[in-house]
């Protein structure tokens, strides 16, 4: 047993990702993911990558798509910010994306850093066409990641299933 | 100063005379025309014409994901260094079967020929072997792609192959534009085999 404040969540989201058939998890560590990364890394048939900058992520998903294989992004909602461009891929190419964002800078942030992208992730995402599922509390979980799962591999698209602070917390600065 | 000689429309037949065995991801312009002469715009390709600087994080998910095909990805030096970081994240996954060609004609050809970082002071070679590429080759005339014909089936992957080229005009060739097309083709061609 984990003792990871996200464990029970974390695992719970887990089993769904792999049981829609996601080998691949792409990511740039956030406290909001570490618990995923680490069952994506201990589990034998998924593989997780540590990426340089988010961006990186939608193009390995595209590149995986491409031989017929399921990814997903792990972030830090600041790292929306630096995904546009490649979100052409979903947007323009009709390619599968599914993120998962852990915000920042919506709810209770400490971090004036934080705030700027934390409150543009949306705005982003609707510009290049990305379906935003939200989750404030536990219960939200399972529904919208399955339909952000659906979004981005049923109907080809970028789906982000984002992680509100209402449902992680906000770190104490 | 290198004495460079090589004409890119010359490279990546020799290099390639078994193409149809390879999955191909071409990054911008040059490189793409160059691919797409090659492959004549095959469905092994997936070329861009946007998203300057996903070529190589395109490849590694490819080649990652399809761990018995050879991937290789060929960008151009702007391209490249557009996505600089990628090399890293292909490191650390070393992914055997992955290849990345880059075609280097220290200019940004598609827009003026404006220089760029590659005739300056930046070696591509150095920051590959930096990144953790177990394999970099160099080559900047016609005599030495039979070398790196065989580096890049022998040598231990992922490999590096930094092609320095005269910068003058690409493989002369039309390819499909269309994202949402070429992916699919891409897709039935190789989920279908």
């Amino acid at each position: 047993m984990s003792s990871h404040p996200h464990d029970e969540w974390s695992q719970s989201l887990f089993r769904q990702f792999k049981d829609a058939g996601i080998d691949l998890f792409t990511y740039i560590p956030d406290a909001g993911n570490a618990r995923l990364a680490e069952l994506a890394e201990e589990d034998n048939e998924t593989r997780l990558v540590l990426l340089t900058t988010e961006e990186e992520g939608v193009a390995m998903a595209a590149g995986a798509d491409l031989v017929g294989k399921k990814s997903v992004l792990m972030m830090q909602s600041s790292g929306v910010g630096n995904c546009p461009n490649y979100l052409s891929f979903s947007k323009g190419g009709r390619f599968p994306c599914l993120m998962m964002v852990s915000m920042r800078g919506d709810y209770g942030e400490q971090n004036p850093w934080q705030y700027p992208m934390g409150t543009a992730v949306d705005g982003i995402f609707d510009a290049m066409g990305v379906a935003v599922f939200k989750v404030d509390r536990r219960e939200d979980l399972e529904g919208a990641a399955t339909a952000a799962i659906n979004a981005a591999f049923r109907n080809s698209q970028g789906a982000a299933l984002v992680l509100t602070q209402k449902f992680l917390g906000a770190k104490a600065f | 100063m290198t004495n460079i000689t090589l004409d890119r429309r010359e490279l990546l037949a020799p290099l390639f005379p078994d193409q149809a065995d390879w999955l191909f991801v071409s990054g911008l312009a040059g490189s793409s025309k160059d691919a797409a002469g090659l492959t004549q715009d095959g469905a092994n390709l997936f070329t861009m014409a946007g998203c300057m600087g996903s070529a190589v994080a395109t490849g590694l998910g490819m080649a990652l994901s399809a761990p018995d095909r050879n991937v290789a990805v060929i960008t151009g030096d702007g391209e490249l260094q557009m996505g600089l970081g990628s090399l890293n994240s292909v490191a650390t996954q070393a992914p055997a079967n992955l290849t990345v060609v880059c075609i280097d004609n220290g200019t940004h050809g598609e827009t003026g020929g404006q220089e760029g970082h590659t005739v300056h002071r930046t070696n591509l070679g150095m920051i590959a072997q930096g990144a953790g590429f177990p394999s970099v080759k160099e080559i900047t005339s016609a005599d030495q792609i039979a070398d790196a014909h065989d580096f890049i089936r022998t040598a231990t992957g992922p490999r590096f192959l930094w092609c320095r080229v005269l910068p003058g005009d690409p493989t002369d060739f039309k390819r499909n534009f269309d994202p949402a097309f070429c992916r699919i083709r891409f897709r039935e061609a190789y989920l279908g085999a």
